[in-house]
């Protein structure tokens, strides 16, 4: 245990941290009808653009301290690419409700392609960059070695764990998280006691985009760069951790988001960084093999 | 209308085409780079040079009488994309020469597509050994290569950096990859062995991982092998990490967006990299460069490359009296040509003769200049 395996979990814990808050994207619209949301990595792409545009605006307008600037950044962030996941459900899926199980997969491709030349066309192709908010960092000195921890990768832990025990609170103890479930569990029965499924299905896709947005504004502050591409490979990441920790489950996500960081990071750097995916795909294949459903998973039971 | 007359209608209009299309033979120069994606910033700096210098050339009289006329061809720099880009120029646009590509290794698949059919063709940025090395006769190169380009990073850590502990780095790619190992052939030939030697993932912006372990080697130098998209962040994490080793990089971080992808001055400054010695302080070039400058743009980068590119196939086909790809590679292989960034001339394998690289560094204040 010295201080350069404790900076690699440091490394891999705000990493994968970041993973699981866009997993819980992928695994709460999974859960609740059955789909995969391909266009969700594109989602948390938009919300990186929406972030830089939300920090200029506001220190335009002269807000210079990180907590005001942040706050807003985050608050206009999350508002407006829950708009988003609303508009994409609407238009790519809702549609496609009651048709085979193949076709809201197609148009979920669609959407990210449109939504990838829509930011290239309408913002430019060009890397947009974003200068460090939340300068400095903690060291600590572990045996002979040191642990460096900003503030920014600080900053990022609390708030990605503070998204998380929000929405485990508003899932497990409000009327809202109630009707989820529901939903979740058997969407007919739960029409039939009185829920408007629509509006719950909707609401997923809106907590699932706000959720995107949080790791949207907390990469952007900490990498400071992104590009109309930005949300291909992280989406592919998130969605590897979602099936990791058994999609469907929202604990899942957040433990596969983290395994997966961890796991990245460790294996690159103790042996190398070439293989690093390949590695983390191993994990993955070894763990559906003994846990089909993933490590926190439901096993799938055919209902009668 | 009848069904016959309909067919006469259509084949009237296609041999109208076909004999206007013949009436108007300009002589048609594709321009093939990442015109959109990632790295569209260099697409746009091929895509401006080459321009301007096409407009030069037709305001004064074109070639042999007919105006150049440029196409855009965009492989994002994907290998895949350039061959179909390629495919598309030659047959559909009907190409007679080609500026391009980008990336070595969209370049390379590429030209094999142009060399077939007999098209001239010219980089002015794939630096890749491979390119001109496969003996197609009517590929050109108006850059250096890398291991011309490695010898002189090679040479400059080795001796004026004098580091001991050299990390290499590379981004997985044709050139980024070629390049490091270059540089490391040099190194290894001072007497300097790499303590380490990694590939890092093109299109990810996390490379905390391989920081810490740069971190615990202790490296003084740390040579990357890629394009500013992933260099910039890269660069960032090992100062944020508090590693104080230079940073050294080739030609794949000439760009002012390297600002931009490092998140501001305070990253880059102190940032080595190798480049062609400064187009825009040759004498050559000076109308040229006056020109770009009142327009608004500034031509960094790869855009007096393109430029000069043009020039270079205007002056073969104005030569050969034609568009004919062979005898104006010929032409281009035995006769030196003026261009904006001086005389250039080609050896048999269309490389240049004299290569220029030179150290450049980035300041405090956001700017590089030759060292």
């Amino acid at each position: 245990m010295d201080g350069i395996f404790l900076q690699q979990m440091v490394n891999g814990l705000t990493l994968g941290s970041v993973y699981g808050l866009i997993a819980i994207g992928y695994t709460m619209v999974y859960g609740i009808i059955g789909m995969i949301n391909f266009a969700h990595g594109e989602v948390y792409m938009v919300s990186a653009y929406l972030a830089a545009i939300g920090l200029a605006v506001l220190s335009f307008f002269g807000v210079e301290s990180f907590s005001f600037l942040i706050l807003g950044t985050l608050i206009f962030t999350i508002i407006v690419t829950g708009v988003y996941g609303l508009v994409i459900e609407r238009i790519a899926y809702k549609p496609l409700r009651n048709s085979t199980r193949l076709a809201p997969l197609i148009s979920a491709i669609g959407m990210s392609l449109i939504l990838q030349n829509y930011v290239q066309l309408s913002q430019g192709a060009r890397q947009q960059g974003v200068p460090t908010l939340l300068e400095g960092s903690l060291r600590f000195t572990v045996g002979s070695g040191f642990v460096q921890l900003t503030y920014t990768k600080l900053f990022i832990l609390a708030a990605a764990f503070v998204g998380m025990a929000a929405l485990t609170y508003l899932i497990q103890y409000t009327t809202l998280g109630r009707m989820c479930r529901a939903v979740q569990q058997d969407r007919k029965m739960a029409s039939i006691l009185g829920i408007n499924t629509d509006r719950i299905i909707s609401s997923v896709f809106i907590i699932g985009a706000a959720m995107a947005a949080l790791a949207g504004v907390l990469i952007t502050m900490n990498y400071g760069t992104f590009d109309f591409y930005a949300g291909f490979i992280i989406g592919i990441k998130a969605f590897t951790a979602a099936v990791l920790g058994g999609i469907g489950s929202l604990p899942g996500a957040m433990l596969g988001g983290l395994i997966l960081g961890v796991a990245e990071s460790q294996f690159a750097g103790m042996v190398n960084s070439d293989y690093k995916d390949v590695f983390s795909f191993s994990l993955l294949v070894l763990i559906l093999i003994f846990r089909p459903q993933g490590l926190l998973g439901r096993p799938h039971v055919t209902k009668v | 209308m009848s069904g016959k007359a309909k067919t006469y209608l259509v084949s009237a209009t296609l041999a109208a085409t076909l004999v206007s299309g013949v009436v108007h033979a300009d002589v048609v120069i594709g321009v093939a780079g990442p015109m959109t994606g990632t790295y569209a910033a260099y697409g746009d700096q091929m895509w401006r040079g080459a321009s301007a210098a096409a407009d030069e050339i037709n305001s004064s009289g074109g070639i042999n009488g007919e105006k150049i006329r440029l196409v855009k061809g965009d492989d994002v720099c994907d290998p895949k994309q350039a061959v179909a880009v390629a495919n598309r120029l030659i047959d559909s646009d009907k190409v007679s020469a080609v500026v391009g590509h980008f990336c070595s290794s969209s370049t390379i698949p590429a030209n094999e597509i142009y060399a077939d059919a007999g098209v001239i063709s010219m980089t002015p940025a794939a630096t890749n050994p491979q390119v001109t090395e496969r003996g197609l006769p009517t590929v050109f190169r108006n850059c250096g290569r890398d291991d011309q380009q490695g010898t002189v990073a090679g040479d400059y850590i080795a001796d004026v950096l004098k580091a001991k502990r050299v990390v290499l780095i590379h981004d997985k790619d044709t050139y980024g990859q070629g390049l490091v190992d270059a540089t490391k052939i040099e190194l290894n030939k001072k007497g300097v062995k790499e303590v380490l030697y990694e590939g890092l993932t093109r299109g990810e912006k996390d490379f905390n991982s391989l920081v810490t372990k740069v971190r615990a080697l202790n490296a003084d130098v740390v040579y990357f092998g890629g394009l500013h998209p992933e260099a910039g962040p890269l660069v960032r994490q090992l100062r944020e990490q508090g590693v104080t080793a230079k940073f050294v990089s080739g030609d794949g971080v000439v760009n002012d967006e390297m600002l931009g992808a490092a998140g501001g001055p305070k990253y880059v400054d102190g940032v080595l990299m190798t480049f062609g010695k400064d187009p825009r302080n040759s004498s050559a070039g000076k109308a040229v460069i006056e020109k770009f400058r009142t327009s608004g743009y500034e031509p960094e980068g790869f855009t007096l490359y393109s430029y000069t590119s043009v020039q270079a196939l205007a002056a073969a086909f104005s030569a050969t009296k034609g568009t004919n790809g062979e005898k104006a590679a010929q032409w281009l292989k035995s006769h030196p040509v003026p261009t904006a960034m001086g005389i250039k001339e080609w050896d048999s394998k269309g490389d240049l003769k004299v290569s220029d690289y030179v150290m450049y560094q980035w300041g405090s204040d956001g700017k590089y200049k030759q060292l």
